[in-house]
């Protein structure tokens, strides 16, 4: 054999193997669209139009609380969430490092129950949070302020080192949805029209120590000076969830450090706040209180969006007609889930419709 | 540091790329790089006990070299004027002169062997005699962390030096050269215990590329990763979970986890051996086969000849013999020759020497009353079928039947199923408790474990047992078909295109069948810890 | 035959009775004599030959065949 064919022969075996290991890879990995449907939300923000006024980065507390429809209806605000669950401050931070690569928005808005873990949690979260992020040196830095001790960096370079066992596992969906998932979200909104009223929400125990920890506050202060780097206002927000429990000292800590900073806080438990939003536990959540549904999530978008159009002067830009377009195809797919979600619990007694 | 972890698959793939970029002559300069890092890895003051092996198998072979040489200048020059009496007495003078270097040489090495290894061992076994005298002082136990690979790299290093004062070979004269024998890394983490003769040549030959070559050592690499993820990572949560409950896992349990065990330590060893050779392969470095397919074996010495070869040999060659045709062992012989009668007299050394040697074999697979047990286990089913040869050659002689195939594979399963039971005293690791999970074996009755979902509460679930039984029937079929030579050169002289979607193949059911990662426990090379 | 020959093969005669000693040069390479039999073997060589036989000396191509196991006992002998 020449020497050319050889090198010719030893690249194919190469290449073969690593496009079939990928190809593997993609129909190993979950598609996240019948149950866990959180683990495409990270991704789904790269599908959309990078134009916003608003960025809401946080935990479940922000991708189900918020409607970013509902403001663009009443007040022509482009918004957009990069929520994912149970994400950790440092993951907001780099996601907002990572957002602010595509765009600049005007207002960033943090939801600061995550200011509550200061190592890294669960590995499964952390791979919903990250995995959807597309590569950048701010995703190889999430990734490493992530890892749980039983991770290695190779596994998220490689997912297949991490999802190899699901083969003994794969549905109907993972040959679906091989090239893609459908879009399940709404400008990084999810949706619930159902409801479960909040009753018996559990107190708080006591906790030891109340003070949040070092590493919190770093990527808090990061996160400032990122905004303030980049002309970009902060908001600190506390969402109404009643659970996980809001401590009053910790509210006391992320007040003192707003005030410290001439940051905006609004803690939406703050009764003199649900009275203005009217969130109504019996109707507006669809869990009992963790989170709420499109109908509260509606109430408190309409509030929250007149007071940033109000302090931060955000135009409506509803007459831009590309923008008016983009938001257009989310309206009609948001007002279209509302209705299948309707249809189910009519006829099936739940959203899902089984 | 694992064959599995990926920091070692990592630094295999650029240590084999960048060896093939460099000249040639500079190729083992960067193994011996390559090794010393991957041993500086797994503990940097390990390192410290592998230079004092090096340096001081160094130094004292190259004295015994001259000494041999000087002591045949000096014969040469008295050649006219000494009686062949005084030429013999001057030559054995000169060699036990050399033999006192060897002694220290083998003092100092398998002393460090057996205080790091050996040392809490013996002060407990001391404290239990102390004890047993009624005295209420003890020993202070220490323990040392076993360097890893200690026992592969110390034994392959002491028989180069007795080879040396044997003057089988002249000694490496390049220290640096002497130190790549000895670090070799794809050695280290389960042998096999190479001799200076067969391994030296292609460790400082600076091997071309060769596609073919490459190929068979990507694929043996490939094969002994499979063996290693697919099966005996799989497998190793049953045997966890039956030698760690053992009120409950007791009967039939047992017996399955002889068969779960033996399939482990299978996998895992002859796996961890196909990925060094593979590794040698792809270098150009040819490595000792250390397994001839040690369950077709027709009786246990002949097991003994196909498992884990290379430690056979070695004790066969440099302790075995020796003992057995040393002096007071032949003055034994003489004397229960005249008292005991001929017939005793004869074998009289061989018994000794055979308890003798796997005493130490026990004792080589890990410092606990357990391993000894069952190295003079093996001795004693040695020598009684030793003794039974004769026996044995008559049945075959009367009955026909007895020398068809299927015979044969009933000695094969026979010989397995006997050195199953023999493991279990590696696998329960305490031998009271050895011998009475085998006692429950008869008194316990309970087969409907076998089928009413009992095994499946072992920590194996269907896919797991779908995994290991398609492994099972391919290892199986690969040994069969690897009686007619290799498996893979046959292949790819047949067809390179087909060659490489093996490859291919291979590396995809790694990859996707391996038990390996997240919610699983990469457990630790068994004969690591040795 | 030498006489240290026909000794030799006499010895082996005992070991194994349905072995052609007189013309059978791959005694260890076709694993005909086993460690066992080397060293009842070398037990009795130095018992009749009055020798030391080293541990050294116990390689393949000394104890092959008769011949050479022959040529190595006269090889002691004289040293």
């Amino acid at each position: 054999m020449g020497k050319k064919k050889r090198i010719f022969a030893g690249l194919a075996t190469v290449t073969s193997a690593v496009v079939l290991l990928a190809a593997v890879q993609r129909l190993l990995q979950p598609k996240y669209m019948s149950d866990v449907v959180e683990g495409n939300l990270i991704a789904s923000y790269y599908d959309t139009g990078k134009d916003h006024d608003v960025l809401f980065i946080g935990d479940c507390e922000c991708y189900e609380n918020f409607s970013p429809v509902e403001m663009w209806r009443d007040y022509g605000i482009s918004s957009t969430i990069r929520g994912s669950a149970q994400q950790l401050i440092w993951q907001s931070y780099y996601l907002l490092e990572d957002t602010l690569r595509y765009e600049k928005p005007d207002v960033v808005v943090f939801n600061v129950l995550s200011m509550k873990y200061g190592e890294p949690q669960s590995e499964a979260y952390n791979r919903m949070s990250i995995e959807g992020m597309r590569w950048s040196k701010s995703k190889v830095n999430c990734i490493k302020a992530s890892m749980t001790e039983e991770e290695s960096f190779l596994s998220y370079v490689f997912p297949i080192l991490r999802y190899h066992s699901r083969w003994s596992e794969l549905t109907a969906d993972d040959f679906k949805y091989y090239f893609g998932a459908e879009p399940n979200f709404f400008s990084g909104y999810y949706l619930r029209a159902d409801a479960k009223p909040a009753e018996n929400v559990p107190k708080g125990t006591p906790l030891i120590d109340y003070s949040f920890s070092e590493n919190c506050w770093n990527y808090l202060d990061k996160m400032m000076s990122l905004c303030a780097e980049n002309n970009i206002q902060l908001v600190l927000i506390k969402a109404p969830s009643l659970y996980p429990y809001w401590y009053e000292e910790w509210d006391e800590q992320i007040t003192e450090y707003a005030e410290k900073y001439h940051l905006p806080y609004i803690n939406f438990l703050d009764p003199s706040i649900q009275e203005q939003t009217g969130i109504d536990y019996a109707a507006d959540t669809y869990d009992g209180g963790l989170h709420l549904n499109v109908y509260g999530a509606e109430k408190l978008s309409r509030w929250f969006g007149a007071y940033l159009a109000e302090r931060y002067d955000l135009r409506d830009r509803s007459g831009e007609s590309k923008l008016a377009a983009e938001w257009d195809e989310i309206c009609a797919r948001y007002d279209a889930e509302i209705a299948r979600q309707l249809k189910n619990l009519e006829q099936y007694g739940n959203v899902k419709g089984e | 540091m694992l064959f599995t972890d990926s920091i070692f698959v990592i630094g295999l793939i650029l240590l084999c790329i960048i060896y093939f970029l460099v000249p040639k002559r500079f190729r083992w300069m960067l193994l011996l790089a390559g090794s010393i890092g991957f041993y500086a890895y797994s503990g940097p003051l390990n390192l410290i006990y592998m230079a004092v092996t090096a340096l001081s198998t160094y130094l004292i072979t190259l004295r015994m070299e001259k000494m041999a040489a000087a002591a045949k200048e000096t014969v040469a020059a008295h050649k006219s004027e000494w009686s062949r009496d005084e030429k013999k007495a001057f030559k054995e003078k000169a060699k036990s002169k050399r033999f006192r270097w060897l002694v220290l040489c083998l003092v100092l090495n398998f002393g460090m062997l057996a205080v790091v290894k050996y040392g809490a061992f013996t002060l407990r076994n001391i404290n239990t005699v102390i004890g047993w005298f009624g005295g209420s002082k003890r020993l202070p136990v220490k323990h040392f962390l076993l360097p890893m690979g200690m026992s592969f790299y110390l034994f392959q290093t002491m028989g180069y030096a007795i080879d040396v004062y044997r003057e089988k070979y002249p000694a490496e004269k390049n220290f640096a050269r002497l130190g790549l024998f000895v670090s070799f890394f794809p050695q280290l983490i389960q042998g096999p215990i190479s001799r200076y003769d067969d391994l030296a040549k292609g460790l400082y030959a600076g091997n071309g590329y060769d596609p073919k070559r490459v190929t068979l050592g990507v694929q043996r690499i490939l094969w002994g990763y499979f063996k290693k993820v697919c099966l005996a990572d799989r497998v190793m949560p049953a045997v966890t979970a039956l030698i760690s409950n053992t009120d409950q896992h007791q009967g039939m349990y047992v017996l399955m986890g002889i068969l779960y065990y033996t399939l482990r330590i299978y996998a895992d060893f002859t796996g961890g051996i196909d990925i060094t050779i593979g590794i040698g392969q792809v270098l150009g470095i040819p490595i000792t086969e250390n397994f001839n397919r040690p369950f077709f074996s027709k009786n246990i010495t002949e097991y003994w000849r196909r498992w884990h070869i290379t430690l056979g040999t070695w004790f066969k060659d440099y302790l075995f013999y020796p003992i057995s045709v040393c002096q007071p062992m032949l003055k034994l012989s003489k004397w229960s020759r005249e008292k005991l009668g001929k017939n005793v007299g004869k074998y009289l050394p061989v018994y000794v020497s055979t308890i003798a040697v796997w005493f130490v074999t026990g004792l080589w697979h890990g410092a606990a009353w357990n391993f000894i047990v069952w190295g003079l286990m093996n001795a004693v089913v040695i020598l009684i079928s030793e003794r039974l040869t004769p026996l044995y050659n008559k049945f075959h002689k009367k009955y026909a039947w007895s020398n068809t195939r299927a015979y044969d594979g009933f000695m094969a399963l026979r010989t397995t199923f006997l050195m199953g039971l023999l493991r279990m005293f590696d696998c329960y690791l305490d031998v009271p408790l050895t011998f009475k999970m085998f006692g429950t074996m008869f008194y316990k009755w309970n087969p409907q474990i076998l089928w009413d979902g009992s095994l499946m509460k072992l920590g194996l679930s269907k896919p797991d047992y779908l995994v290991l039984g398609v492994g099972i029937v391919l290892l199986f079929t690969a040994s069969m078909l690897g009686r007619r030579g290799s498996v893979r050169e046959r292949l790819y002289d047949k067809s390179k295109l087909l060659s490489c979607c093996m490859t291919v193949a291979l590396l995809l059911i790694v990859v996707v069948f391996g038990a390996y990662g997240i919610g699983y426990d990469s457990s630790q090379f068994i004969y690591n810890q040795f | 035959m030498s006489e240290t020959l026909s000794t030799i093969i006499e010895i082996l005669q005992d070991l194994h009775e349905d072995v052609d000693f007189e013309s059978e040069d791959k005694l260890i390479d076709k694993k005909i004599l086993d460690s066992f039999d080397i060293v009842t073997l070398i037990s009795e060589l130095s018992n009749e030959f009055d020798i030391t036989i080293p541990a050294d000396k116990i390689i393949p191509e000394n104890f092959n065949s008769a011949q050479a196991l022959a040529n190595m006992v006269e090889e002691l002998e004289d040293e």
